[in-house]
């Protein structure tokens, strides 16, 4: 019994030392900041500071080789937060970026020229005459960029189209890249007023194609301030740098132009949108 | 040889009995056609006229873009109405010229004139095939003269003349291998003095035995040439499993046929090639099958390039009950159309209308991992894992099992129990591994 004990005893007295010099030997010098800012790191490892994942980005900013708001996804607060961690003044960086799908044809208002039935994603739809949208700007409706968005920001609305929820979205721009059509923007979070349309063709085709789209009629920008809204090939594009009247928004006469907080993304009209077969 | 056999394969209903016994018409000038200013495979031709523009069969309306392209020509002579983009029958939105032909068929300055290929040596020859804008015609489009150009060291001593045809309901090949035996033999022999090979097989499958009759008679005389009789199973026709069949040598992996010593062109490029060198005739017509249930009289037309689909359904009587589906090519390797605006293509083999009762409207299910398109897969992938990894965004997985020596046949979507649309998978595989490569460089 005695000497189970001591025998015991003596093994863990050697196993101890033997830690106990490992732990010196082979210690790896650690930044217990960077274990902190890991704490208020939102933790979702989505790879918009371009890091592999937030541990790095931790390890960056407490040695000082990121900054403390480099986290697009936690925004103010987490950059505040670090601040206080880093002993740093946090003074309010840029407005936060928010996505936004410039397209608002769900199918009850935009045409369809052909059935499609192949695989549910907008990429591999779109390999397919570029989608069954009679518009070829537009919103596929397959939820692609949902399926990617890491923090559940993007709804799939009824009659398919992306609608992105700006309080949800942390402006990892993941749905950006996984978009066939290009046609998600980031826009900062601030800005109310949004032109939810991306076809270039010109007025009566779009018009055709689409109940809700612009059609180049320019009306909304004579109504805004000068350069605030201009022409790109048949369609209006906001330049978010100008603060823009929410009274733009009644000028346009396809209801094209939304103003967030009111009336968002989808539309209104049940109307049935015309449709072929292929 | 022929009597090899490739791995896999399958053995649907081909239905070439609509249209293989009636011969080649020639269809009048339609009232207006389009153009397509990108019809190779490659670098896409340079548009090099403008709208208002008045134009001779014949001449230069789209100017090659590189070396791996040809230029486009008038199909007629007429007005250029006006460029746009127009749906084009391989599944984009292309630019197109609009031309309104003027009824005289005028051909431009050159063009047309006979002339002995005599004298011409090999750089010539390539140059009037490039000039021409000869593309492979059974459908892939990929330019003529970049073929016949190996690079230096690859020793060929095989041409293949492929007749094969094996996709259901098309007899384009067919009936111009009864119709126009010398005239493919002419291009054939051109083809093997241009790559200097002494060896010349036309592979016909065993279910056109008049075809084979008529290219036997044909071949009597000419030294070097023979004619093999394939078995019938799909995809016979595909260079890779032609070759194997003939010959037993495989096509390596991402390789070219080159890479075994043989050379295959399509009967109908054969043709237009020799016409090209011994008439300085552009490639601006060709034979298309338009058949199916949903046509009233499937026919083999003489159409010319940029016919539109509906004027070649008129020309057929029209549609035929509840017409539903417009395929252009095959139904195995073609596109599903849209509309009937698309328009003839230099690689529009066929437009097969399929009736509503046809017309398989299904969901696709899970992989239930059968296997039978690992049997099927005559490129001997493993169809049923890359879809799986395709359908989990796993790209660079699909690229480790080769998804890029698809060959896009679609056996594996033929035999699928769950009914995955394959093909379809492999596409978007395809161009995503292409992205990838070249972000990588």
């Amino acid at each position: 019994m005695l000497t189970a004990v001591i025998a015991l005893a003596a093994l863990a007295l050697l196993a101890a030392f033997g830690l106990a010099i490992a732990a010196r030997v082979f210690a790896v010098p650690h930044n217990p900041k960077a274990d902190e800012i890991e704490e208020v790191l939102p933790g979702a490892n989505c790879g918009a500071c371009a890091l592999p994942g937030c541990a790095e980005l931790a390890k960056r900013i407490a040695e000082v080789k990121a900054d403390i708001d480099a986290c697009p996804v936690g925004g103010e607060s987490v950059a505040q937060a670090i601040a206080v961690i880093m002993g740093m003044e946090f003074e309010g960086g840029a407005d936060r970026e928010v996505a936004l799908v410039l397209c608002k044809g769900s199918d009850q208002v935009a045409a369809k020229r052909f059935f499609y039935n192949g695989i549910y994603d907008c990429n591999s739809a779109a390999l397919i005459f570029g989608g069954d949208k009679a518009c070829t700007y537009g919103c596929l409706g397959l939820g692609t960029c949902a399926g990617v968005c890491p923090f559940g920001a993007i709804d799939m609305v009824p009659g398919g189209l992306a609608v992105v929820d700006p309080e949800k979205c942390t402006g990892c721009t993941k749905c950006v890249a996984s978009c066939p059509k290009g046609i998600i923007r980031m826009v900062p979070a601030s800005r109310k007023l949004h032109i939810l349309c991306s076809s270039h063709d010109k007025g009566g085709v779009a018009r055709k194609h689409c109940k809700v789209a612009c059609i180049g009629c320019m009306k909304c920008v004579k109504a805004a301030p000068e350069g605030a809204i201009t022409m790109d090939d048949f369609l209006a594009v906001v330049d978010y740098s100008f603060e823009i009247p929410a009274e733009v928004a009644a000028e346009c006469p396809m209801n094209t132009i939304v103003v967030t907080g009111e009336a968002a993304g989808a539309c209104e009209e049940p109307s049935a949108a015309a449709g072929g077969d292929a | 040889m022929g009597s090899g056999r490739f791995f896999g394969g399958i053995h649907p209903s081909y239905n070439k009995g609509l249209a293989d016994s009636s011969a080649i018409v020639e269809m009048p000038l339609p009232e207006r056609l389009v153009v397509f200013f990108a019809q190779n495979l490659g670098a896409p031709s340079q548009p090099v006229v403008k709208k208002g523009d008045e134009v001779k069969k014949g001449q230069v309306i789209a100017e090659a873009g590189g070396f791996v392209s040809t230029p486009v020509h008038a199909p007629t002579s007429g007005t250029i109405d006006s460029i746009g983009i127009y749906p084009s029958p391989v599944g984009v939105d292309a630019p197109a010229a609009v031309l309104t032909p003027d009824g005289k068929d005028e051909w431009f300055e050159g063009c047309s004139v006979e002339r002995s290929s005599e004298g011409l040596d090999v750089g010539q020859i390539k140059e009037i095939i490039h000039d021409n804008g000869i593309v492979g015609m059974g459908g892939a489009t990929f330019p003529t003269h970049v073929k016949l150009s190996p690079p230096a060291g690859k020793k060929m001593d095989l041409l293949v003349i492929n007749g094969a045809e094996c996709e259901p309901y098309l007899t384009a090949d067919h009936r111009l291998m009864v119709e126009h035996a010398e005239g493919i033999l002419d291009g054939a022999a051109l083809f093997a003095a241009v790559i200097g090979v002494g060896r010349v097989v036309i592979a016909i499958e065993k279910n056109k035995p008049d075809a084979i009759e008529v290219m036997r008679k044909a071949v009597a005389g000419r030294q070097g040439f023979s004619v093999e009789a394939m078995g019938v199973i799909y995809p016979q026709g595909a260079e890779k499993q032609l070759i194997f069949a003939l010959t037993k040598r495989k096509v390596p992996a991402g390789g070219l046929p080159m890479d075994v010593g043989v050379l295959v062109h399509n009967v109908g490029t054969a043709l237009a090639a020799g016409e090209a060198v011994r008439y300085n005739r552009p490639l601006i017509q060709r034979v298309v099958t338009v058949t199916g249930s949903g046509i009233r009289e499937p026919k083999n037309i003489l159409a010319r390039v940029g016919t539109r689909f509906e004027d070649l359904v008129k020309f057929c009587g029209g549609l035929e009950g509840d017409a539903a589906k417009c395929i252009n090519g095959g139904p195995m390797m073609g596109v599903a159309q849209y509309s009937l605006d698309a328009a003839v293509t230099k690689g529009t083999s066929g437009l097969v209308i399929l009736r509503q009762e046809e017309v398989a409207q299904f969901v696709s299910d899970a992989c239930i991992r059968c296997a039978r398109c690992l049997e099927a897969c005559p490129m001997r992938l493993n169809p049923s894992a890359l879809s799986i990894f395709i359908e989990k965004m796993r790209f660079e997985d699909a690229n480790e099992y080769n998804v890029m020596d698809c060959i896009e046949c679609g056996c594996c979507a033929y035999v699928c129990p769950s009914r995955r649309p394959m093909v379809h998978h492999f596409r978007r595989a395809k161009a995503e591994v292409r992205k990838l490569q070249r972000k990588t460089g």
